[in-house]
């Protein structure tokens, strides 16, 4: 567990130094002035307002267009071997079996010797069971306004099939609950040329950034706020993306490298965090700002 | 459905921009699906000519055309926007955002047993007037409400 | 092509709920690329709506729809089992049809 947790470190700072070679915008200005609130259950008519927004907009969710191509791709023979993934992987739940594996995982899988999450673990099959190749899928891993990625598809269609259920990540497999210690440890983790963790916005109650309320990701509810609604349709350009590229995002406002795509840190990171959230009811794929 | 109640509602329009459009072969006699898109009035940059466009001219503010939106909107790429009218006899429904660079965003013309009614999610380029223009009996009614479009934080 | 639509149709009371959802760009022609190129204008222009053969919705729409467009409509007189036949056709000749079925 020790090794594991120096090696996720190792692996951010080694990209570090990638990122030092190519900075975005130097001038960027700091994301997060995190100012407290007054009382973090005081909603005001702003907030109150974004709800009412956000309820019209789940009654009638693009990210079912997407589910629908994911249950498509889900179920046709594709790739190099020409196998389907209903009849070649395994989330958890048995091969093919989609019903209520999203809010199951990340777990471990002894087959891939990795705790994964649902994501990274379809990625898995997408390589080991119908032969695409990771770097392909690792090139263009998020959607943008004129593409979507098959595996956002995929997720998206999986995670609609454990709607209303609870969020259940196996902490009790002591491989799960040393992923989600590391995790924990990467939200703590400050560097960057802000000294930002992800617990610098995201570690305590009230914090807000501009107008959107921050969760405080250490607690159930707060957890389960970082974790609905992904996948989610995004608003801003109307693309759909995962739970993976929100830590991406996360890292990349932080002005951290971006972790690799599928990785372990992100793995570990979404095990904290979903493992945080555990008991709470999971809605399905949602929308987002 | 009933080519004559759209030709009818088009006719109600007769302006010379509309007798340019049947002159370029635009508008046909038969229904054909994309044939007669109302190009002068949804091209028109501001809301007289967009109104104009539709023939509605100056509508009247009436109390039982409802438009539902929200005060303010967390994306304006994305603003869900209500039109319910209660005025007998309405035949068709338009929404315009009055500051939007082509403020005329749909019309709606219904028949066979449609109420009078639309739900639809629309762009904002900034805080504006939402106006929606129900059509009636051959008369033009207007309901509008502003929305204020925020810029957010980060992803969500 | 086209992506499919997703329709539902459902009775609450005497009313039939329509709600359709397509997957179109809707792109205004104003928006610029990464590389700064403006991205061409491309969206839907014309909608429909049939419920048991007859045309109950005909709409007109510009470039100011979201992307992704979604919309909701009301009709009376309709049952279960009614077929539902939405249509649509972009600026560039595109179009797409779908069929549900009133539940």
């Amino acid at each position: 567990m020790k090794q594991n947790l120096i090696g996720a470190l190792c692996a951010l700072a080694v990209m570090g130094g990638a990122f030092a070679q190519a900075p975005k915008k130097p001038s960027a200005k700091p994301v997060a002035k995190a100012a407290a609130a007054p009382a973090a259950e005081v909603k005001d008519a702003a907030t109150l307002e974004f709800e009412k927004f956000r309820a019209e907009m789940e009654d009638s969710n693009p990210a079912e267009l997407f589910e629908a191509k994911g249950q498509e791709q889900w179920n046709s023979r594709r790739g190099p071997k020409n196998v389907s993934l209903a009849e070649s992987c395994a989330l958890g739940q048995g091969v093919g079996k989609v019903e209520g594996a999203y809010v199951k995982m990340p777990r471990y899988f002894a087959d891939a010797d990795a705790v994964m999450d649902a994501e990274r673990r379809i990625v898995w099959c997408m390589v080991e069971k119908q032969g695409f190749k990771f770097d392909d899928i690792a090139s263009k891993p998020f959607a943008n306004e004129t593409f979507t990625p098959d595996i956002t598809n995929l997720v998206t269609y999986v995670a609609g099939h454990s709607r209303n259920m609870k969020i259940a990540v196996p902490l009790n497999d002591p491989k799960v609950r040393d992923a989600y210690e590391v995790g924990k440890e990467i939200a703590a983790y400050r560097a960057g040329p802000y000294d930002f963790s992800c617990n610098t916005c995201h570690g305590a109650d009230g914090k807000r950034i501009r107008m959107q309320n921050l969760p405080n990701l250490s607690t159930p509810k707060g957890a389960m706020s970082g974790v609905q609604g992904w996948p989610g349709y995004r608003m801003t350009g109307g693309v759909m993306l995962t739970h993976q590229w929100r830590m991406g995002d996360c890292f990349r406002q932080q002005r951290f490298p971006q972790p690799k795509y599928a990785s372990d840190a992100v793995a570990y990171l979404l095990t904290y965090m979903i493992g945080n959230a555990n008991g709470q009811v999971y809605k399905g794929p949602g929308i987002k700002r | 459905m009933n080519t004559t109640r759209r030709t009818v509602l088009k006719g109600a329009t007769a302006s010379g921009a509309l007798a340019a459009l049947i002159g370029a072969g635009a508008l046909r006699p038969t229904h054909v699906l994309a044939a007669e898109w109302n190009k002068a009035a949804f091209e028109a940059k501001d809301t007289a000519g967009a109104l104009k466009g539709i023939g509605a001219g100056t509508p009247v503010e009436s109390k039982d055309l409802i438009l539902k939106v929200p005060d303010i909107a967390e994306n304006g790429a994305v603003v869900p926007v209500d039109v319910i009218s209660n005025i007998p006899k309405t035949t068709s429904i338009a929404i315009l955002v009055e500051k939007n660079p082509q403020p005329l965003c749909s019309e709606f013309d219904f028949a066979n047993g449609a109420m009078a009614e639309v739900s639809a999610r629309i762009k904002m380029g900034q805080t504006s007037l939402v106006k929606a223009v129900a059509k009636a009996d051959g008369k033009f009614y207007v309901a509008q409400k502003e929305v204020k479009v925020t810029v957010g934080g980060c992803g969500g | 092509m086209a992506d499919p639509m997703k329709i539902r149709a459902q009775m609450k009371g005497d009313v039939t709920e329509i709600r359709v959802l397509m997957g179109h760009a809707m792109e205004t022609g104003q928006r610029k690329d990464a590389a700064g190129a403006t991205v061409p204008a491309h969206f839907i222009q014309s909608m429909s709506v049939d419920v048991g053969g007859k045309r109950v919705v005909d709409g007109q729409i510009g470039t100011s729809v979201s992307r992704n467009p979604v919309f909701g409509f009301k009709m009376k007189g309709a049952k279960v089992g009614d077929k539902v036949v939405v249509s649509w056709v972009d600026n560039k000749g595109d179009k797409r049809s779908d069929e549900a079925v009133v539940a």
